[in-house]
Formats: structure tokens, C-alpha cells, sequence
């Protein structure tokens, strides 16, 4: 009889030992090829400060955005057209305003304090998504901006769960669940109104006029790859590009059943290239709407401010009351 | 600035393993269990929540005491590949049967 040899042999079914963390603090080299290939960071770790800087501005822009992304809902509270649609509405400001609870936390994690985050936010020195820089103007806002915008919204998110800072990655995971039940609110408000009256839908078609512009640019520019360093530190795993195609392969379909007509002459689906061509957003817009000067920006902003010094004695109660506990 | 940064653990449903979900930044404990939650708990999502101040939590995540490079397979069942031993004992045992009914 021959017998095999009985030394344990290493196969696939025996884990591989976990290797030493794959860079020491102090490394950039070693740490860029950590997150360029994978790897994963948390709060406590070394990072190095171009990495700290990048991943503090894009979730404090982000955070910002979710809290300014209320003020458009927020007008329609006392007009929404019943009961079910004003508790839902509540909900998703709610929901809006817990996000943007979430991502200061995880922005105050790599060390600027929240209070300093809302001043640079009133002061006009960090920025927010262009599309909450508009006004409203009919219920149908509503639920063109509850479905299409925040669809593009969690198109981005999807992507960043993969996020190499993991404090923010899980935070996405958790956004993405509760953006799903807001996009579903409204594409209800879309489809109520679609199946109504010629002039309900003359609502939405009017609306849609006005929102896809800015939903084209809200993306951003195709930027360059080998320049885009949120890309390389995978702190955003798809590029502003393939996120607008993901947008538009998805909706577009979605939007043209209904019998609705997107306002781009110019967009359509190459087979060949694989891709949607559209007319070239107005990026000179988008530039002029996110450094404040959009319809809506000071308006909002001006909002922003007031309630900010008028709940200075909430902060006052709470944190003096903590110290003086202390 | 009095804020302490509290762990929020949550429980999906009775049973069901504490997970951690988050953090909140509150003055006190009383606060940070209403700010827990309204993250974590608003929507009916958990069955419970375990909110704990970071400081109060004592973490290891040494390599070295973890996961560290030595062959320690004999602690895992992958660490014993028994398929050649069981294919060469039951071949003799089926030869030593197939002789014995030769005789």
C-alpha cells in the first residue's frame, strides 16, 4: 500500500494567516497602497494629512448638503395635499436631518469640531450640492426632487460604501437603506399625479423642465482620472462620469414610461459606444450655484443663519448645563 | 466643549447578537440615549440599544495577540485534511476483507 504523505498541506480550505497591518505609521507610500488597493481605514488609525484633509472636505460637503437639502422639502410641509403625504414628507426631512447628523459626526471624528463646520457652512466658505441651491414651485417639485434627485443622490452613495474610510463607508450603508424608502415616496407623488388630471401632469412635465439641468450637472464635470485623487485614495470607488451613465441608464427608462419627455433633444443611448450622450451640461452654472449664487443659495443660507442664532440658547442649556454638572 | 462621544450598540430582534451601529455626540447619558435613539431606533428598526461612552470601552487590536504568523491550524476543523488517510484505510480495509474471503 502506498499511503500519501500525512503532513498537513496547506490548501483552501485552512484560512490564510491575516498579515501584519500592511503599513506602519509615518508611511505615506505604504498607506496609498493600502487604500489603492482595498484596504480599509478607521478613525484611530495613522492617516496621512492630505488623506485626513480629502476625506474631512468631500463628508462635510456631503453633511452639509443633507442639511440645506431640507429647506426645499420643508416649504411644502404645510401644503402637502393630505395627511399621508405630510407625515411622509415629515419623515423624510427627519431622515435628512439625521444624515446630516451622521456624516458631521464622522467629519468630527477626523477632527474639526461641528461648530466650526456650521460656521464655515453660514459663511459661505465650504459648499453644498447645486440642486438644493433652487427654489420650489409646485407640489410636483416634491416629487420630482423626492425620486430623481435623491436617485442621483444614492447612485453616488451606493458607490461609496465601498469607501476605503470605513467610518464613512458603513454610515453610506445606513443612508442608502432609509434614501431607498424616500425615493419610493416619491415616485408615488410622481405616479398619483401622472394618473390624474391633464393639468397634474402638466405639473409634473413643467417640473421635470426645470429640475434636469440641474440634475445632469449634479455629478459633477468628467474629471481626469489620473488626477482625481478621491479616486485613487478610494475614498469614492466611481468617477463622476460612470455615476451620470448609472443615473441615466436607470431612469431614463423610468422616466419616459410615463409618458413624461426629458428636455435634452440631444440625449440618447449609443449601442456602439455603450454609453448615453447628452447636450454638454452647463458646468459655468454649476461653478457660479455652489460658490452661493444660485436662485435660492443666500435666500437659504440667510434661513440657515437665523435659526442658528436663535437656538444659541439650546446649546447654551445643554453644554452649560453639562459643565456646570461636571 | 463638554460632548462625549458615545458607542451605540443595537439589536435587531430578540435574540439577536449586540451589534455596534454608530456613535452619537451628547453632554450627558441621558441626551445620548435619546439622540441613539432617534439614529437607531426611530424607524422601529431595533429591538434594543446598548449606548456606551467611547472611553468606557477597552479595545485590542494587536496583530500580534490576534491573528498572529504562526501555523495555528490544529485550532480549526480546515486544519485536518483527512480525505488521503480516509481513501488509503478504506482501500486496506477492503483489500484485507476481499483477502479473507480468498482463503
Amino acid at each position: 500500500m502506498q499511503y500519501a504523505s500525512f503532513v498537513i498541506e496547506s490548501s483552501d480550505t485552512i484560512q490564510p494567516l491575516s498579515p501584519r497591518p500592511p503599513y506602519e505609521a509615518g508611511d505615506e507610500e505604504a498607506f496609498y497602497a493600502h487604500v489603492g488597493s482595498g484596504g480599509k481605514v478607521e478613525a484611530d488609525h495613522w492617516m496621512p494629512d492630505a488623506y485626513r484633509a480629502a476625506v474631512l472636505k468631500f463628508v462635510e460637503m456631503h453633511a452639509n448638503s443633507e442639511l440645506m437639502g431640507v429647506l426645499p422639502e420643508r416649504d411644502w410641509i404645510m401644503r402637502a395635499p393630505n395627511l399621508r403625504r405630510k407625515l411622509a414628507l415629515t419623515s423624510k426631512i427627519q431622515d435628512e436631518v439625521g444624515h446630516a447628523q451622521l456624516l458631521y459626526r464622522v467629519a468630527e471624528d477626523l477632527g474639526k469640531p461641528r461648530v466650526r463646520m456650521f460656521q464655515d457652512l453660514l459663511d459661505g466658505k465650504t459648499k453644498f450640492h447645486n440642486v438644493f441651491h433652487y427654489p420650489t414651485r409646485s407640489w410636483a417639485d416634491v416629487g420630482i426632487i423626492a425620486w430623481l434627485v435623491d436617485a442621483a443622490a444614492i447612485v453616488s452613495q451606493q458607490a461609496l460604501r465601498d469607501s476605503s474610510y470605513a467610518p464613512y463607508a458603513r454610515t453610506m450603508k445606513k443612508i442608502c437603506w432609509e434614501e431607498s424608502v424616500h425615493i419610493m415616496h416619491g415616485r408615488d407623488v410622481v405616479l398619483t399625479l401622472m394618473n390624474g388630471t391633464d393639468a397634474q401632469r402638466g405639473m409634473v412635465q413643467e417640473a421635470l423642465d426645470r429640475w434636469w439641468g440641474p440634475l445632469m450637472q449634479m455629478h459633477g464635470p468628467p474629471t481626469d482620472p489620473a488626477k482625481d485623487k478621491d479616486l485613487h485614495w478610494q475614498i469614492k470607488a466611481k468617477n463622476n462620469e460612470q455615476l451620470r451613465q448609472e443615473f441615466l441608464s436607470i431612469y431614463v427608462p423610468r422616466i419616459l414610461e410615463l409618458g413624461l419627455t426629458i428636455p435634452d433633444p440631444g440625449l440618447g443611448y449609443d449601442e456602439a459606444a455603450g454609453r448615453w450622450h447628452y447636450t454638454e451640461p452647463d458646468w459655468v452654472e454649476l461653478k457660479s450655484v455652489v460658490t452661493g449664487h444660485g436662485p435660492a443659495s443666500q435666500e437659504r443660507l440667510e434661513f440657515r443663519r437665523t435659526s442658528f442664532a436663535d437656538t444659541q440658547w439650546v446649546r447654551d442649556a445643554l453644554l452649560g448645563g453639562a459643565a456646570a454638572a461636571a | 466643549m463638554t460632548e462625549r462621544i458615545w458607542e451605540v450598540f443595537r439589536q435587531q430582534d430578540e435574540g439577536d447578537p449586540m451589534v455596534h451601529a454608530g456613535n452619537v455626540n451628547a453632554p450627558d447619558d441621558e441626551l445620548a440615549v435619546h439622540y441613539a435613539r432617534e439614529m437607531y431606533g426611530r424607524r422601529g428598526e431595533s429591538h434594543r440599544l446598548w449606548v456606551v461612552a467611547r472611553d468606557a470601552i477597552t479595545e485590542l487590536d494587536d496583530p500580534d495577540l490576534l491573528r498572529p504568523p504562526f501555523d495555528r491550524s490544529h485550532k480549526k476543523p480546515g486544519g485536518y485534511i483527512i480525505k488521503h488517510k480516509l481513501e488509503a484505510a478504506k482501500q486496506r480495509a477492503a483489500a484485507e476483507a476481499g483477502e479473507g474471503s480468498d482463503e
